[in-house]
């Protein structure tokens, strides 16, 4: 035990690298790249295809550095960080690459910022405040108005083209993530941009909604339909099938108003699919049960209830509907004995609530008649 | 699971049979994806539907349904026959090999093609690749348990595990992947008629007595009660004369609705606790509205057994409850108070009366939950079981012959119908269906039926058909994929307006008492052509077998003749006016015929 406690600890010690970010002695595990290490190192690099989740991709150039030894500038994001290197992150040459390349990204990009989904979450708006972008620095660079309509055919989220700065995050998270590959890069040049197979509708295609490109676009070029923005966050399970993913809820007032993967769940770190991602909001249905039933006397049980229920059954209060089941339930124990009577518990219920009921079947009816819908 | 989710991207080998994971578990579909595309993972899917896994498995077994145990035992016969075992596992490890190498003799590939329809080259390939592999996993799901020899599945594929002695480390195992959220914690908290807590059965007077004493009761039930469906027997003298029902919604899950729905309503008294206003709750006496997952502290355990926090986050609606409050306020109404502890303070009593959940406190919940067994304050949890021993000892083989479904196909009845879940939906829609966004992508249940029986039903994507078992009959727009096999329907059961749980059948697994819903033989038919059949004797008989019918009825040569070209009008002045649809249908059923 004690040997390979010991070669662990050495493991350890080789295993981490010692590098200068900035003049900083930067402590960092062998196998990350420069710019893994400088975030680590809580030292600012702007990105906007990196994406912790996705394999290095060095598309919007955003992230270049100048490193002792290295030719010219290079993109933080593609390079292994090595032991005792030495990194610049900001030097005139580093800032110049960096505008002109976000310059080219935001001559593209329609600016209607304030109505936009994203607007104060957007990542492009982030990085082109720290650097420092100013409408002169594009305007010249505008290549006329092309507008490319919305594609809206998806029920959960809307695609803007016009948006989208070609960051390739969604097309490799379809990928790399879902494992999926609805969509992909198309076209060249001007006419780039991510394309579904055929240029068909998101909705058409083998889309499996998982929304894992959304959770990860930059910009206002993929958001869910009639976005509300949360203001608060609950870390909780998703209700759904018997993976239990961790998920946060995105709560506004009393109302979820979306749903966000862990990412540090062992579980599905961070991976939803389309119903734990989209399917909330029976949280809130108006059909909800909110008071304790009755059913009145005379009601035939063989009668189709379409919506009619206040036709069959009244409301009660708490202390009558369970004195009545306490009641009902006594009598007939009584008369036919604790083995008359059933209990389904319920899959979709707590740990709790099971054990109580069976608790409750047990000890207060006494029977073992206990089941639940594992077999369905 | 025996093993934890992460193993799965650990295994060399996935051994996937009866799970459509993609669709029923998509973040573990997800990693199955993962691993084939970027990391080389090998995968055999056993499945009589081409699942999206079978489209990119190394080999896809295209069993029939229900023929499990054949073709396992004969993956087992390839293994020893070719000496692939694993020799030192099983003589250190395990007891019954002898047995169960005699039983497997007779399952040669040859005789299990004739069984099970997959080619014996396949059975070969996939024998020799599970067992080329040093780390390989089993994944299944209800497409293995929902048999009338569901438990002889399972114990199969725990032979062939044992084999190969993939059980007991990283990257192996054996793994159920549960259906829902807390499935697997239901089962653990000991609401089924068998055991208490952590599987202590109930028969056990110790057990007994522990939880005795910790209840304050004198004498709690020895006799193990009554499975669900044993509950819902109709039969003179069985089931029960009152139900409390929490959170389900049997009319719509439970085969053979007919019958569910007639035990429940010849109840003399049933309560019904749930979010919403079911199928179940109507017929009800009492219906008491319970709390949503997101208006409640507890926990959920998953299927890799990990007991996770469950939090609150929106206020309930109107005078909603938590389940655990109603039970609580209930059993203090029958004059027995639980006392009015909230959750935590619950899992404290679960704790101090279930060794595997003996260290589960709230406390230590904070971060990722923790897998059990979990004996106490100080234990880390168990990510993968059986390692180095079994809870029994050794390994016991079960020798288990192949016994056939209880339905087969029949001239009445000649496909095979298979029921499950997709992507968008979940069990008996009460949730997603009450989705925007997932009613939206899915508003509609189809019937997926292969090409070839389409051509031989005469009917086109789209068509409405009824689909009849002895048990009742239901109408659903077909959708005409090569998904499923020739012979093979496919339905989900989420649709309350297509209720496929009227045709299934209660036939169940004599054990686990799980009903057999993936094997149901019933009849097809364009559902126009139906229900102008019930009408028309002589039309049914025509649309069936039109030569006989022009034999068997006292027809003039004219009339004759009217039929055999396919004169509509003239047919539809003796048997009423057609339906378009039907006409078109007719046309072309006397065209194929030959004269």
């Amino acid at each position: 035990m004690t040997t390979t406690a010991s070669t662990t600890a050495e493991e350890k010690k080789v295993a981490t690298i010692t590098l200068t970010i900035d003049g900083k002695k930067v402590e960092a595990p062998k196998g990350v790249t420069v710019l893994e290490a400088a975030l680590g190192a809580d030292i600012y690099i702007p990105t906007l295809c990196y994406d912790p989740d996705l394999k290095p991709y060095g598309a919007c150039r955003l992230c270049v550095v100048e490193i002792d030894g290295m030719r010219g500038i290079v993109s933080s994001c593609t390079t292994p960080a090595a032991d005792k290197m030495v990194v610049h992150t900001e030097t005139p040459k580093v800032n110049q690459a960096r505008r002109i390349a976000i310059e080219l990204i935001m001559a593209n990009h329609i600016g209607d910022c304030l109505t936009c989904a994203k607007n104060q979450q957007c990542e492009l708006q982030k990085v082109a405040r720290y650097l420092g972008i100013e409408q002169e620095h594009f305007d010249r660079l505008r290549k006329g108005t092309r507008v490319l309509p919305i594609d809206k055919s998806h029920p959960a989220f809307d695609r803007d083209h016009n948006k989208c700065i070609l960051c390739g995050r969604c097309v490799r998270a379809c990928q790399e993530i879902a494992g999926v590959g609805a969509i992909d890069l198309a076209y060249r040049g001007y006419a780039a941009k991510v394309s579904t197979f055929g240029d068909k509708p998101i909705h058409d295609s083998i889309c499996e909604s998982c929304g894992e490109c959304i959770a990860r676009c930059p910009t206002g070029a993929l958001v869910p339909k009639r976005t509300r923005q949360a203001t608060r966050h609950v870390k909780t399970i998703c209700p759904y099938c018997g993976v239990g993913c961790s998920i946060y809820l995105g709560m506004r007032g009393n109302e979820i108003v979306e749903v966000q993967g862990d990412r540090e769940s062992p579980v599905n770190k961070g991976g939803l699919c389309v119903k734990g991602r989209f399917g909330f909001d029976f949280v809130n249905h108006p059909s909800r049960l909110t008071k304790p039933l009755i059913r009145k006397e005379g009601k035939g049980k063989d009668i189709q209830v379409n919506g009619n229920f206040k036709d069959i059954f009244r409301e009660a209060t708490w202390d009558e509907a369970l004195d009545l089941v306490a009641k009902r339930l006594n009598q007939i124990k009584e008369k036919y004995g604790p083995d008359s009577i059933g209990v389904l518990s319920s899959a979709k219920c707590t740990n709790e609530e099971n054990y109580l009921l069976q608790k409750f079947t047990r000890a207060v009816i006494g029977t073992n008649n206990i089941d639940h819908c594992a077999r369905l | 699971m025996t093993n934890s989710i992460a193993d799965v991207g650990k295994a060399e080998l996935l051994f996937v049979i009866g799970s459509n994971t993609t669709e029923c578990h998509p973040i573990i579909g997800r990693l199955i994806r993962q691993g084939v595309k970027f990391k080389g993972t090998k995968l055999i899917i056993a499945d009589p539907r081409t699942t999206e896994l079978a489209k990119m498995a190394s080999i896809h077994l295209r069993h029939k349904p229900g023929t499990d145990v054949a073709l396992i035992n004969a993956m087992m016969h390839v293994i020893i026959e070719e000496n692939l075992l694993n020799k030192k596992f099983i003589q250190e490890r395990t007891e019954g090999f002898e047995q169960l190498a005699e039983t497997v003799k007779k399952y040669t590939p040859e005789m299990a093609e004739k069984i099970t329809g997959v080619p014996s080259t396949d059975i070969i390939k996939a024998a020799r690749m599970f067992a080329g592999v040093d780390k390989a996993a089993v994944l299944y799901g209800m497409g293995i348990t929902q048999h009338t020899t569901g438990t002889d599945n399972v114990k199969t594929l725990a032979n062939l595990l044992m084999l190969t002695g993939n059980i007991g480390r990283e990257g192996t195992g054996l793994s159920p992947l549960r259906g829902q959220n807390n499935v697997q914690g239901a089962c653990d908290m000991g609401a089924l008629p068998n055991v208490l807590t952590g599987y202590q059965a109930v028969t056990d007077q110790e057990k007994r007595k522990a939880a005795e004493t910790a209840w304050g009761v004198s004498a709690l039930p020895a006799k193990p009660g009554l499975t669900m469906g044993e509950m819902m027997s109709t039969k003179p003298g069985s089931g029960v004369k009152a139900m409390y029902i929490m959170g389900e919604n049997p009319i719509i899950t439970d085969p053979d609705m007919r019958h569910t729905r007639q035990s429940l309503t010849n109840l003399e008294f049933l309560v019904v606790q749930d979010i919403f206003p079911t199928e179940t709750a109507v017929i009800a006496d009492v219906i008491l509205p319970a709390m949503a997952y997101a208006e409640k502290d507890g926990t959920f355990t998953n299927t890799e057994r990990r007991v996770q926090r469950v939090r609150k986050a929106v206020e309930p609606p109107g005078e909603a409850k938590a389940d655990w409050e109603i039970i609580t306020l209930l059993a203090e109404k029958m004059g027995h108070p639980f006392g009015r502890k909230n959750p935590e303070q619950i899992m404290e009593e679960i704790a101090s009366l279930t060794p595997i959940y003996g260290g589960i406190h709230y406390d230590r919940l904070n971060g990722y939950g923790l897998q059990w067994p979990c004996t106490d304050r100080n234990h880390p949890g168990t990510p993968f079981l059986h390692q180095g021993k079994f809870n029994r000892g050794l390994g016991k083989f079960h020798a288990v012959e192949y016994k056939p479904p209880a339905e087969s196909v029949s001239s009445g009845f000649p496909l095979i119908l298979t029921t499950g879940r997709i992507l968008e939906h979940y069990h008996a829609g009460s949730m997603t269906r009450r989705s925007e966004v997932l009613d939206k992508l899915c508003p509609n249940g189809t019937i997926d039926i292969h090409p070839e029986d389409a051509l031989k039903l005469g009917i086109v994507d789209g068509d409405i058909v009824a689909i009849a078992s002895e048990r009742g009959k239901i109408e659903a727009p077909v959708r005409i994929t090569d998904e499923t096999a020739p012979g093979l329907a496919f339905m989900a059961f989420h649709w309350s307006e297509l209720p496929v749980n009227v045709v299934t059948s209660t036939a169940s697994d004599p054990s686990a008492k799980i009903p057999e819903f993936k094997v149901s033989a019933v009849k097809a038919v364009l559902a126009v052509l139906d229900r102008a059949s019930q009408d028309n004797a002589f039309f049914a008989r025509l649309a069936e077998n039109p030569v006989e019918a022009l034999k068997e009825y006292d027809l003039t040569p004219e009339e004759k003749a009217a039929i055999a070209s396919g004169d509509i009008r003239k047919i539809e002045s003796w048997v009423g006016k057609l339906d378009e649809r039907l006409k078109k249908w007719l046309i072309a059923r006397l065209q194929q015929e030959k004269w």
